[in-house]
């Protein structure tokens, strides 16, 4: 066994195992943790298959802004957890067969694809004497620049989408007024006392 | 030797745990949005083989946008979510039907 397979079964075992505990975990901080193991080694997987730039995009990607976004969610709303758990079980029949159903139709069709022959170890994607990234950049801004700028303009519209949605309109919003600013005077903002000696206000 | 066929098995299982996941946990709407993200990743495991596989690098272009579109969709689907606990004060699946306009 080369270091190579010993590499991905190591990686795609633990993915396998802890994209499990994600739906199996009784407190959703524990899914978000092994949500963020999965996407680890995915990302380990990535770099096997000679993507190094999609691989550390994952990490930047999942772990650092999906996945806390998602911790951050899940710490922020105050949600009975124990009440959501009620009745986990019951769809276990259901959902087991259907999992299980579309799990071997798709291992059949692999298995009985003629075209997809196993030329035994992957090449990697990279032409040789190129990094991945740059590779990568010379297909995607070249021949997939309208795709990428559509990418871009997703982004902006979630970003828009997901701001509209979380704003609350204060009742007493501290903004500021120019006009009012402009129109104070001496006489309204200021006001002199006499006071004697010895007393208060 | 690590082929083709190895990736694909493992994206496979990777997806189908996602599809269990949204049966399991149907009341939890946030495990089912991890669910999605899962399944968004076994596609994007096979997007990547496939590219090593052909030798082409279209196919990492592809996971990308994928990546992108995964991005967005968690964004917007956890502003929904935090809409929704607001206005409910909780996140039970079964009363969404109920919303209106």
């Amino acid at each position: 066994m080369t270091l190579t397979s010993l590499a991905f079964y190591l990686f795609a075992s633990v993915s396998v195992a802890s994209a499990f505990m994600v739906i199996a975990a009784r407190n959703p901080v524990y899914s978000v943790l092994f949500l963020i193991l999965t996407f680890f080694n995915s990302a380990g997987l990535f770099v096997l298959l000679g993507a190094e730039f999609l691989a550390l995009i994952l990490v930047v990607v999942y772990v650092g802004a999906v996945a806390v976004l998602f911790l951050f969610i899940v710490m922020m709303l105050d949600i009975d957890f124990a009440e959501l758990n009620e009745g986990f079980l019951q769809y276990m029949p259901i959902g087991a067969t259907v999992g299980l159903i579309l799990l071997l139709e798709l291992l059949l069709v692999f298995g009985a694809s003629s075209t997809l022959v196993d030329k035994g170890q992957l090449p990697s994607a990279t032409p040789e004497g190129m990094t991945n990234a740059e590779a990568l950049g010379r297909v995607l801004y070249t021949d997939y620049i309208f795709l990428f700028q559509t990418a871009g303009a997703i982004l902006l519209v979630a970003m828009i989408g997901a701001i509209v949605l979380t704003l609350v309109k204060s009742n007493n919003p501290k903004r500021q007024d120019i006009a009012k600013q402009n129109a104070r005077t001496r006489e309204d903002a200021v006001e002199l006392v006499d006071i004697k000696p010895g007393e208060g206000i | 030797m690590i082929g083709l066929t190895h990736y694909l098995t493992l994206a496979a299982i990777l997806f189908t745990i996602g599809v269990f996941g949204i049966f399991l946990n149907r009341k939890n709407v946030i495990i089912i949005l991890m669910s999605i993200e899962l399944m968004l990743l076994a596609v994007n495991i096979n997007l990547v083989a496939f590219s090593a596989y052909l030798g082409d690098l279209v196919g990492q272009v592809f996971a990308l946008l994928v990546l992108t579109v995964a991005a967005g969709e968690a964004a917007i689907g956890l502003a929904i979510l935090v809409v929704y606990f607001r206005n409910r004060g909780g996140i039970a699946i079964e009363d969404v039907s109920q919303m209106k306009g």
